[in-house]
């Protein structure tokens, strides 16, 4: 790890965004990650989308688990609200804090081991219910905190550091969120951030259980030959099916690509996604599409990224639930107490 | 963009940016780190073996170092880079030891010195230990040039300049003071091998405006008053006083007629106070001593009443500017003003003078009165006569005669060798990686986010009570510490080396300062417009990689880069390392050869 914490001086130029907010402001502490993790990247890559998005960090709650990727909320939004959770339990924890305050922006972060492996039960239930969050899996295909074995999502016949074969299926979580309900799915890669930064800001304004499979090479024990899950085997696998730009609400429309070409898709926030398509016959609105497409892919070592389904008319679990509009911490003892009468009316109602 | 070729001395010379901008090309950083260690003495002999003068130059330097620290560039203001300089001499401890020894046999060869400042004590440092037979010539009686005899006493105490010059002299020289030389062909005809002319700009201009003539005894030049008052010839002024003239010797002017019994001491400049020549720093310290800057005012004429100055009259101008924006002045038409004085002090410039050089030696003027001097060997149009200070381009400061007196220094050491002084040795340059451990590196990377400490001051009220009691009165070790801390390092280099890089971005998500970018090569201008962060400053040279495995290249921009080491620190395949940069200029003796 690095001994300084980063300097404060930054670059003279440094922009600020509505909130008067500089990038800087959005950092957290210095990673204790090795250096060249693909998570650092990933943490980079959420600072740079809540900096564009003008999230006040105070409204703002990140959670995860246990694992090198769940250490990472703590190298960003150093002024969010954080919970560490323990291991597999981050989407339960992530569901009860929505329910409770219904107004923050959560962000789950998540690796490979804490979803697919101990936490997978706790990951296919909190998407299936819809909970409005951005579910962000930091997948290196290796459990690197315990020296390198193969995780649940290491592709089969994929090679460890010391050449032993993987005989064991991988878990593909892009398809296990389209089958589980999933209202916006995404792939991407930690050494494209142009890719990925969009794809944060898109997931973070969507409402709805939103998931991005972020494959996040571990450069000390998974960024060999034989790996599915390096730097150089991504960049050589890599098949985006879309480039995507999310225009925020209160912005005016400048992006012009040729017709038929670009899909704007309007957000419920009032924000609209322009998706510029690279793979022809590729539709993000056709759930069964994108799962077929994806296998297809798969079966021939591409590694499809992307914007891969997206419902823009998603509901989340308070609407699915008719809970209470407001947070509950600021209910008051006389919304909380409605008296004898109201008890009346409602014992009457059962009867 | 061309990968960057760091290649020879400059690239990397460049990035430091004190270093280079120090006409001397003092190591900057190397001798802070050492102030920082608390090795005093190892930092003076670093300033003393490039700069010659540390003690001297660290209160008196025109300091182009500052304006071009980086730090200035990343937060308000540089780091005090003169201050620091004189904690070294301040605090080291006796280095007699480890000067030159005085050398005992004569190397056959001798070299005449016209005019004992700062550049003819530089040839003398660097000419004396490879046994050279010196003569040194000066009209005064001490040794010091304009040293002694211009700058204040309150700016900087008798004792540092005997201390400093006797370094010099104490290496073995034959002193002719008090011995003026009044003819250059009497000179020649003494057969010297060579001679070196340093007799700076001794002449100050004056203003032959109506009433200079009836008013002559309360007029005074500049120049001349101020050594007047260092040699104790005058002990003091009138109690009104006018200084006509905005550069540093104006502010020496009026801040020592506050001391010598001036009680309304004004300046007076024909400028804008920003385009006053005297630096900032000599503005303030003149404000803070109660003497206002009046400006935009051409003095007009002298009045007088029975032979004696009463005051100045004065035309208001104002500023006009030209479509190339070039500045003229021009009357504001508003009513000549009038100021009362008991004084005036004429410091509106210095000339150079020659009159004791004959025109029919061989040596060629221009049409100004300057000698034909070539600005590398400084050698004039008579082989073996060498001009170098003030005397060789006009009217400069210290550091720029002791650059001038090293470089004729090895011009004379090479003529006398018999070589082509055309042909100029390279500077020394070493690069070393300061890496320790995973994390660990020989420098102090973590820069401190304290801005710029103050130079503590004696009281006011005391110090403006006598002449020869320093204002100034230094840092102290434990300030000094913290603004050593405000380095940046510039001299330990970010080296990329392609071949290494996986492309992981590691460096650009760490860079506090946006230094770093991956992306697609373009020819320059489009480049510095689509890197993280701007790079408008087209001074500061873009560090350019061969073609990555994706195709892109790496640039950094090398502006506003903290020299923190995080990218190397966060790179996993050592592409990037911290190398310190050590550029030592070469001087007169055998490596030079």
């Amino acid at each position: 790890m690095t001994y300084i914490t980063k300097p404060q001086l930054h670059h003279p130029q440094l922009k600020t965004n509505a909130l008067g907010y500089t990038r800087r402001d959005y950092e957290g502490s210095v990673s204790t990650l090795c250096a060249g993790c693909g998570h650092d990247s990933i943490s980079s890559a959420i600072i740079q989308a809540c900096f564009e998005l003008d999230l006040p960090p105070h409204r703002v709650a990140k959670l995860s688990g246990i694992g090198c990727s769940s250490k990472t909320p703590d190298y960003f939004l150093g002024n969010s609200h954080g919970f560490n959770t323990v291991h597999g339990r981050m989407p339960s924890v992530l569901t009860g804090a929505n329910l409770a305050n219904r107004d923050l922006i959560y962000l789950g972060v998540s690796g490979d081991g804490d979803s697919a492996s101990i936490g997978l039960g706790q990951f296919a239930h909190s998407i299936r219910r819809g909970v409005n969050m951005l579910y962000i899996v930091e997948n290196n295909g290796v459990y690197g905190l315990t020296k390198g074995q193969f995780s649940a999502t290491s592709d089969k016949g994929s090679k460890s550091k010391k050449g032993v074969i993987n005989h064991d299926a991988g878990i593909d979580l892009v398809s296990l969120a389209l089958q589980m309900g999933a209202t916006f799915v995404a792939r991407s890669f930690s050494g494209d951030k142009t890719q990925l930064v969009p794809l944060i800001k898109a997931a973070l304004s969507h409402k709805g259980a939103a998931f991005i499979d972020c494959i996040s090479p571990c450069v000390q024990f998974n960024n060999h030959a034989g790996s599915t899950k390096s730097y150089d085997y991504v960049r050589e696998h890599n098949e985006a099916v879309n480039r995507m730009d999310l225009v925020p609400a209160r912005e005016t429309i400048t992006i012009d690509y040729a017709p038929g070409e670009t899909v704007p898709v309007a957000q419920h926030d009032g924000s609209v996604l322009h998706l510029h398509k690279l793979a022809e016959h590729y539709d993000p609105s056709d759930r069964v599409g994108a799962l077929a497409y994806l296998q297809s892919r798969q079966a021939l070592g591409e590694i499809v990224t992307g914007l891969l389904f997206l419902d823009p008319e998603a509901r989340d679990l308070h609407e699915n639930l008719g809970t209470v509009d407001a947070p509950l911490n600021t209910l008051s003892e006389r919304e909380l107490v409605p008296g004898a009468q109201a008890l009346a009316r409602l014992n009457a109602a059962l009867r | 963009m061309q990968r960057t070729s760091t290649e020879g001395p400059d690239y990397f010379h460049k990035v430091v940016d004190c270093q280079w901008a120090c006409p001397a090309h003092t190591p900057v950083p190397e001798y802070i780190r050492l102030i920082a260690e608390g090795r005093y003495s190892d930092a003076y002999m670093v300033n003393w073996k490039s700069n010659v003068f540390p003690g001297i130059l660290g209160r008196t330097c025109d300091r182009p170092c500052e304006p071009a620290c980086r730090r200035g560039r990343v937060e308000d203001e540089p780091v005090a880079i003169c201050r620091l300089k004189r904690v070294a001499a301040d605090n080291k401890e006796d280095i007699t030891g480890r000067l030159p020894a005085p050398v005992a046999v004569s190397n056959g060869k001798r070299v005449a010195l016209v005019g004992a400042g700062p550049a003819s004590l530089t040839v003398a440092r660097d000419l004396a230990p490879l046994g050279y037979e010196l003569t040194l010539f000066d009209g005064e009686a001490k040794a010091g040039g304009m040293v002694r005899s211009q700058i204040p006493r309150f700016r900087l105490p008798e004792e540092v300049i005997d201390e400093e010059v006797g370094y010099i002299t104490g290496l073995g020289m034959e002193m002719r003071l008090g011995d003026r030389v009044d003819s250059l062909k009497a000179l020649l005809a003494e057969n010297y091998d060579a001679i070196f002319i340093g007799s700076g700009a001794p002449r100050g201009r004056d203003l032959d405006l109506p009433g200079r003539q009836e008013a002559a005894a309360n007029i005074h030049i500049g120049i001349d008053w101020l050594s007047n008052v260092s040699f104790g010839h005058v002990e003091k002024i009138g109690r009104r006083v006018i200084v006509l003239g905005g550069g540093n010797t104006a502010m020496d002017c009026c801040r020592t007629s506050r001391r010598l019994g001036g009680k309304d001491v004004k300046v007076i400049v024909r400028s804008g106070f920003e385009e006053m020549k005297a630096s900032p720093w000599e503005k303030e310290d003149a404000i803070h001593e109660d003497i206002p800057i009046l400006n935009f005012l051409v003095p007009k004429a002298f009045t007088h009443d029975n032979g004696r100055l009463t005051g100045v009259t004065f035309e208001k101008v104002r500023p006009e500017y030209d479509a190339k924006g070039r500045r003229s002045l021009v009357p504001s038409g508003e009513p000549d003003e009038h100021y009362e004085c008991d004084d005036v002090l004429v410091a509106v410039g210095q000339e150079n003078a020659f009159p004791w050089i004959e025109r029919d030696v061989g040596l060629t003027f221009d049409d100004w009165g300057m000698p034909k001097v070539d600005p590398l060997t400084f050698q004039s149009t008579l082989p073996n006569v060498f001009f170098g200070g003030d005397a060789a381009f006009g009217p400069k400061n210290i550091i720029w005669a002791v650059a001038h007196g090293h470089d004729a220094a090895v011009s004379i050491d090479k003529l006398c060798n018999g070589e082509d002084i055309a042909v100029r040795p390279p500077p020394g340059t070493s690069m070393v990686s300061q890496k320790m451990g995973i994390h660990e590196w020989s420098y102090d990377n973590d820069p401190a986010n304290d801005t710029r400490y103050r130079v503590p001051l004696r009281d006011k009220g005391e110090s403006l009570r006598d002449v020869r009691l320093e204002v100034e009165l230094g840092f102290d070790r434990a300030i000094a510490y913290r603004e050593t801390q405000r380095c940046l390092n510039c001299d330990v280099q970010t080296v990329f080396v392609e071949a290494a890089c996986i492309e992981c971005d590691a460096c650009v998500d760490i860079c506090p300062t946006d230094c770093i970018t991956f992306t697609e090569n373009g020819e320059e201008d489009d480049l510095r417009g689509r890197l993280k962060a701007p790079a408008p400053n087209l001074e500061q040279a873009l560090y350019v990689s061969g073609d990555l495995p994706t195709g892109r290249v790496m640039v950094k921009d090398e502006d506003v880069c903290l020299h923190c080491g995080l990218c190397a620190e966060r790179c996993p395949t050592g592409a990037w390392d911290m190398q310190k940069f050590l550029l030592e200029m070469t001087h007169a003796g055998g490596s030079c050869r």
